[in-house]
């Protein structure tokens, strides 16, 4: 707890494989300021997992990383470029998986669909499709529609659609917010899976610490209000992770402490010192 | 088997309506009101298929065209009103004024401009029963869920395949219940246009058998349109089971 307090964290030393860089960045409605002034750097491959308490304004951040609405002040780039918005190398995962899939269309179709401007062959867009489907266990499940899956299925499929769309970096709006535990616990594992096999980059947004620690390269703790940086973690859990036996790890414990305490720490700062630490489980 | 009984509890109340017609009609001497057998008789005799060739088919053609033009008009002009909602804010009063006006009320000018054949029929059909489509439709693409819209951005989903995929299907069970509507509103514009028009088809036939006292002929000839109209929503029924595949079962 000591060494939380780096408004600055994310200014890691400059590197070859800076994906996705945040500078300054600010957001406000009116008078009212969600974002402070974050700052932070993606690391090509890495999962980056931002935590926060809840109305800290992480959908809003994530929504000007991708681009989709704009910032008050500061920037994001992906690659050198200047994020104006939604880049092509770039996909999203809503947490309303429900809403985000087209009732109307088949599971195929849906991840189709994003496919079409860039890939005039249809059957060209199938085999990608169908790649991205496979991946996430959805093969036989294909010409359903989704309402007619399960909640993790349909999440599965907005993950293909992602997958399919071949982005450098994936976007996930807490996307396991609502589907139940065991689920929650199936898709963290094939996020991971995915990530490791395909070596895509992944921002993930979670108000779930064990989440956000179970799954992360590095853990970037948010505080409100306004919204800013208030550490950025590694986590070196290493690439094979398990829901049981990495989470029973001593340091799997001492990251979801410190992480617990820096959330409220962040948010009531001179009651800090009091906090006691969390039993971990 | 399951078909087999839900199609005889559809059906049993026509028939036994039918059957009560005939029986206490048998023995009418009005002369407005003849027998039922008499009127089949007429029906078979002068529609099968002379009457059909002469006059139902130039209705049945005419209430497609002018259905047809109301789709085509009602939807694009709904899909391009709801994408520019300033737009259609600002010409909302002048669709509500134009809509709350009774179609048949512009017949006379309609009339004056197009003359009494079919353009000034199918103009008619097409633009009474064009309101309710417009409007649903324009309803329908408003509605679209506001996190597809954010995945559509996200992905870069251009705005053709944004229409094509999204907004109109989003917008398709609102279209449908609207052309439902329309489908009836048109099937009367037809047959009011059709006796204030020039000869040929249902309603110039109805109009004319009656004012030459031929009451069998006018009577079989409302059974006829009963039978068109019945056949028109039945085939609507049809486009729409399948169209709205996804939807009916979702809801189901």
């Amino acid at each position: 707890m000591n060494n939380s307090q780096t408004p600055l964290a994310g200014r890691v030393p400059a590197q070859t494989d800076e994906l996705l860089v945040v500078e300054n960045l600010g957001k406000s409605y009116g008078d009212h300021q969600v974002l402070g002034d974050i700052s932070v750097t993606v690391r090509s491959g890495e999962f980056m997992c931002i935590v926060g308490p809840s109305g800290a304004g992480k959908t809003t951040l994530l929504q000007c990383l991708s681009g989709l609405i704009n910032p008050t002040s500061g920037t994001v780039s992906l690659r050198g470029k200047v994020v104006t918005e939604p880049p092509a190398e770039m996909a999203i995962v809503f947490q309303d998986y429900s809403r985000s899939l087209m009732p109307w269309l088949s599971v195929l179709d849906n991840v189709m669909l994003p496919l079409r401007s860039a890939t005039k062959d249809k059957a060209e867009r199938k085999k990608k499709a169908m790649e991205a489907l496979i991946e996430v266990g959805l093969k036989d499940h294909v010409e359903k529609y989704p309402w007619q899956l399960s909640g993790g299925m349909q999440q599965r499929v907005a993950i293909a659609r992602a997958l399919a769309y071949a982005p450098a970096i994936v976007l996930m709006d807490e996307p396991f917010a609502s589907v139940d535990a065991q689920t929650r616990g199936d898709l963290e594992d094939l996020t991971l899976k995915l990530k490791n096999h395909l070596g895509i980059t992944i921002v993930l947004v979670t108000h779930d610490i064990d989440e956000a620690v179970y799954l992360a390269d590095r853990v970037l703790v948010l505080g409100n209000k306004p919204t800013q940086v208030v550490d950025l973690i590694e986590t070196h859990l290493g690439t094979e992770r398990d829901q049981i036996s990495t989470k029973a790890t001593r340091e799997f414990a001492q990251l979801r402490t410190r992480v617990y305490q820096e959330i409220r720490h962040g948010d009531i700062p001179s009651s800090a010192g009091s906090v006691a630490a969390p039993a971990a489980s | 088997m399951k078909r087999l009984t839900s199609l005889a509890w559809e059906i049993w109340l026509p028939l036994v309506l039918i059957i009560l017609w005939l029986v206490l009609s048998a023995g009418s001497k009005s002369f407005y009101f003849p027998p039922l057998a008499k009127i089949l008789e007429t029906v078979n005799q002068l529609w099968f298929f002379d009457g059909i060739v002469e006059n139902m088919l130039p209705s049945l053609l005419r209430i497609l065209t002018g259905f047809g033009l109301a789709l085509l008009v009602g939807v694009i002009g709904g899909v391009l009103l709801g994408l520019l909602p300033r737009f259609e804010e600002a010409i909302r009063p002048l669709l509500e004024f134009l809509r709350s006006t009774p179609g048949v009320a512009l017949l006379p000018i309609a009339i004056i401009f197009l003359g009494i054949g079919d353009g000034m029929k199918v103009f008619m059909i097409a633009l009474a029963s064009m309101w309710p489509i417009l409007l649903n439709t324009i309803d329908g693409v408003r509605s679209v869920e506001p996190v597809l819209l954010r995945m559509a951005s996200s992905y870069r989903i251009p705005l053709k395949d944004k229409v094509r995929f999204i907004y109109i299907p989003n917008a398709a069970p609102q279209i449908f219940a609207g052309a439902r509507v329309a489908l009836a509103i048109a099937a009367v514009v037809m047959v009011v246009t059709e006796m204030v028009g020039s000869p040929g088809g249902i309603g110039y036939f109805i109009l004319d058998s009656q004012r030459t006292f031929k009451v069998l002929n006018m009577w079989s000839g409302i059974v006829m349109l009963g039978v068109l109209g019945y056949l028109l929503n039945f085939g609507f029924r049809l486009v729409e089971a399948r169209v709205l595949d996804w939807h009916n079962k979702k809801n189901a």
